[in-house]
């Protein structure tokens, strides 16, 4: 009866007109759907800021370049830091959790599927307002505008004695917006992972998709909140007379820094845990073995949430804090470098004895491991504070965190498209030219971020818009500039496999990987609803079990 | 269901090329660090961190060194694991089709590799504490100077309370002699936005922020001459927020103090460019000790010809950048807060030889 009406529905679409299939996807509360909406939208901001990168690039290609002016770079790197964190990498894991977590714990949608709806327009609203400021930031009198405070936004630079006109207001409102909307999608999360897993999943046998998505969608709540309110103390600043951040009438500038801080890391976190998540769904099945250590890597999951909402403070080394302070954020940082260690030794332990396939996602999520592993070891040596004294604010951290986002986060993000992409189209994607993306993308990001951290060592701060001859910095920045270029390309394949694939890649079949979780068991793509019959599992593998009945995973767990 | 895998051809040359092309990244980056610390021409001039000469820095260098070789034993331990890992267990186009043996756990592992890394970070832990103890809490000797540095935006203001001495963007200060110490003390405010003084070679960065009053300190152990500038983010023209340090000899630094506390000198053959001066809106924003121009939004321009540089260290001081810079400041630092003057070319070459005679 089931695989009756799926039939008639998926033939119902084809008839449709592009209005009707285009009012469909708008109006649409299907997890699936939005997941895709989320994955796309991301992917076309993801091209704005490389291009807004790129542009920063060119400039600092040699010193006293003309290519923009000092105003322009400074709306670049604004626009760029905002866009990459809150309009890239947040709602791409959110589209991939949206698609994901109903499939994965056997149920047919989100918790509350009109709140997912909410959220992703809300999100994709506050990028519309955020790139609207190019148009309206400077009101009615004058040419396009945008932020240019950094996307830290210290204050007082964002007070009206230092941000005339509205381009901080945009930037502000852009987060208020899409904090609201990230939050949602948080509630969402845990709701649905609590509440609607399939018969016999207990908590302990989900897979740890859900299980890092439930850790990063509590940090959200936590950490997201105080980012909300901080906006909104913000617009009372600069609106309605008040002086929380306003230092010329007494306020904090401190202050604010706490607020962003307090979301700031634990935010590393939130995007970097659904990236831990992909690694420990590719790596098993890639490598023929179960995680290795399912309980100590939850465990550890939920001991670098819990510190690292106390290390916020490691951000502010250099704001003159007591020696005190200093070494109470130095010893939290550096403890989490413990939990985190676990998870690189467990994924180690995992392929370890293993056969593995070096396919697309799985080579992603090796280059993973070794980039994490440096951007980890980079962050021990800014965890001491008297090193971060020298580091800090300069292109050592640059290259630093660019190390985590995109060695390790955007390196896994990658892994994950290659991975579900048969199971959203139902097409495989381009193996040779996927290889081809990989080789090229690994080029040119340790190009371009190996060599950033030379600068920094040599006394170059961030967010400069030229830089003095002779300082020893012209030939790491020539270098990194041309790496760039090397990761333009990769992208361009990138895209280009996904629209080649998604139209001429051959038939995928429901397993093409022969892995274990749940969302493998139904169509690609998956039917609307997902499962004609909700699933009743044994273990954390049922395909397995399925397909090795002699030898299943619930008599070990 | 699934018991026969179709093995795919070609996967065996991979890990090869992997290592190939990390080996490749290595190399270039183990250049790359070699070159970096044997950097060509003028090493005076590259404000590295690994090149301290002042004792916070030299705290800070020490403590570093001891990170980088543990981070570097772990990256080594760990990169050789991975490497190994992947390579040796990659599948190879002779296995067998079945599934390798299904392992789950060990909870004798887990320990190791949680107590291990545990060790290492008290370790690390201990060393730092004690050098953020001995940097941030070290008692001033009497002997120190005394200076209060001001972020404004796009220049640093000077000031030596007890010698009576205001300047900008150029720090002098004495050498420290270990048997008779006499480090600089700072005292760090902001007139606007956050900034933060950073002069690698001396000591690690601290913010200047507006409604707080922070520290630093200096010792320096040679003279010469310390680039550095402001890294932390002040609105449009802080990449042109410069910074120097003049390290002086005890006679060279007590000659420097003799001539700022100098009046300006007063040159009958330049009164029409001094009127100039203190008849338009320069003196809204510029002081010249002993005239009625005390302004104080900008650089004091008492001893102006006794900087080497102009507009923070945007250009060097010659009496072309000068006219310049009065002319069109934007042509120089485009964004810097000083407006355009708008004079006449007569007015400007007057008011230029005036400024000239600010030794």
């Amino acid at each position: 009866m089931s695989s009756e009406s799926i039939a008639l529905s998926s033939a119902g679409h084809g008839a449709l007109s592009v209005g009707e299939r285009l009012h469909g996807w708008i109006t649409t509360v299907d997890h699936k759907r939005l997941g895709i909406l989320y994955i796309v939208y991301s992917l076309i901001f993801l091209v704005i800021g490389g291009v807004e990168a790129t542009i920063m690039r060119i400039q600092l290609i040699v010193p006293h370049n003309h290519f923009v002016s000092p105003e322009v770079f400074n709306r670049m790197f604004t626009m760029h830091g905002t866009t990459m964190i809150f309009f890239v990498a947040m709602p791409i894991l959110f589209g991939f959790g949206t698609y994901l977590i109903p499939l994965m714990i056997g149920a047919r949608d989100m918790a509350f599927p009109r709140l997912n709806a909410l959220s992703f327009w809300l999100t994709a609203f506050g990028g519309l307002l955020l790139y609207f400021s190019f148009i309206g930031g400077n009101g009615l009198y004058g040419a396009g505008n945008a932020p240019d405070v950094g996307w830290f936004a210290y204050a007082p630079l964002t007070s009206r004695a230092f941000s005339v006109g509205h381009s901080t207001d945009f930037w502000s409102l852009a987060l208020l917006v899409s904090g609201i909307g990230s939050i949602g999608t948080a509630v969402n999360f845990i709701a649905t992972i609590i509440s609607m897993r399939c018969p016999g999943m207990t908590l302990g046998k989900m897979p740890l998709l859900a299980w890092l998505n439930l850790v990063m969608a509590g940090m959200v709540i936590l950490a997201v909140s105080p980012l909300t309110a901080a906006q909104i103390m913000l617009s009372i600043d600069r609106y309605l007379g008040g002086h929380f951040f306003d230092t010329q009438a007494g306020g904090s500038a401190v202050l604010w820094m706490h607020f962003f801080w307090i979301f700031g890391h634990p935010e590393v976190y939130i995007l970097v845990i659904p990236c831990f998540a992909f690694a420990s769904e590719i790596i098993p099945v890639f490598s023929r073995k179960p995680i290795f250590g399912y309980p100590v890597m939850v465990a550890a999951t939920i001991a670098i949430a819990f510190i690292s909402m106390s290390v916020w403070a490691h951000h502010m080394f250099t704001v003159g804090m007591s020696s005190y302070g200093n070494t109470f954020f130095t010893v939290t940082t550096m403890i989490i470098a413990i939990p985190t260690g676990i998870k690189i030794f467990n994924w180690i332990g995992t392929m370890w004895g293993g056969k593995i396939q070096f396919k697309a996602p799985m080579l992603f999520c090796v280059a993973f491991l070794f980039q994490f592993l440096i951007a980890g070891l980079t962050g021990i040596m800014l965890s001491a504070s008297p090193f971060n004294w020298q580091l800090s604010g300069s292109y050592f951290v640059v290259a630093h965190f660019h190390y985590v986002i995109v060695g390790a986060i955007l390196f896994t993000i990658f892994g994950a498209f290659y991975y579900w992409f048969p199971k959203m189209s139902g097409r495989m994607y381009h193996e040779t030219l996927a290889q081809w993306h990989f080789w090229l993308f690994v080029l040119g990001f340790h190009l371009t971020f190996d060599f950033m951290h030379i600068p920094g060592l040599l006394g170059m701060p961030r967010r400069i818009y030229t830089y003095e001859p002779g300082r020893g910095w012209e030939i790491w920045n020539l270098l990194v500039t041309i790496g760039v270029f090397f990761q333009a390309a990769a992208i361009l394949l990138f895209v280009g496999n996904l629209l080649w694939s998604m139209y001429r890649g051959a038939p995928a079949g429901n397993d093409p990987w022969d892995a274990w979780t749940l969302e493998w068991s139904t169509t690609s793509p998956p039917p609307d609803y997902d499962f004609a019959t909700i699933p009743v599992i044994e273990s954390r593998r049922p395909l397995w079990d399925l397909k090795h009945p002699e030898d299943p995973d619930w008599k070990y767990e | 269901m699934l018991e026969k895998r179709t093995k795919r051809s070609g996967r065996t040359r991979q890990p090869f090329r992997k290592l190939a092309s990390i080996a490749v990244v290595l190399a270039i980056s183990l250049s790359a660090a070699a070159l970096c610390f044997a950097a060509p021409a003028a090493p005076s001039q590259i404000p590295s961190i690994f090149r301290p000469d002042s004792t916070p820095a030299d705290s800070i260098f020490r403590l570093s060194r001891l990170v980088l070789i543990i981070t570097g034993l772990i990256f080594l331990a760990v990169f050789s694991l991975l490497t190994y890992t992947v390579l040796k267990f990659r599948s190879r186009a002779d296995d067998n089709d079945r599934e390798p043996p299904q392992v789950y756990g060990s909870n004798q592992v887990e320990l190791a590799w949680t107590v291990i890394p545990g060790l290492i970070v008290l370790v690390l832990f201990l060393a730092t504490a004690r050098v953020i103890r001995s940097v941030e809490d070290a008692p001033q000797p009497p002997a120190a100077i005394a200076v209060t540095v001001i972020g404004h935006q796009y220049w640093w203001e000077f000031r030596y309370p007890a010698l009576g001495i205001v300047t900008a963007n150029e720090l002098h200060v004495p050498v420290s002699d270990p048997s008779h110490p006499t480090p600089t003390f700072l005292t760090l405010l902001s007139a606007d936005t956050d900034h933060s003084f950073w002069v690698p070679r001396l000591a690690g960065k601290t913010d200047l922020i507006p409604n707080r009053t922070n520290h630093t300190w200096i010792e320096p152990h040679n003279t010469g001459i310390f680039l550095g500038q402001c890294s932390q983010y002040c609105g449009v023209q802080h990449a042109k927020m410069l910074l120097r340090v003049y390290v002086d000899s005890p006679q060279q630094f007590n000659a420097w103090v003799q001539q700022e506390k100098m009046p300006p000198v007063t040159d009958a053959a330049v009164e029409s460019g001094r009127r100039i001066f203190q008849s338009t809106a320069c003196m809204n924003c510029h002081a010249v000790s002993g005239t009625n121009a005390d302004g104080h939004f900008g650089p004091d321009l008492t001893h102006l010809m006794s900087r080497d540089t102009l507009a923070a260290g945007a250009v060097t001081n010659t009496p072309e950048n000068l006219r310049a810079w009065i002319q069109n400041p934007d042509s120089i630092k485009p964004g810097s807060l000083m407006p355009a003057m708008k004079l006449s070319p007569q007015d400007l070459d007057a008011l230029t030889a005036y400024l000239e005679t600010l030794r």
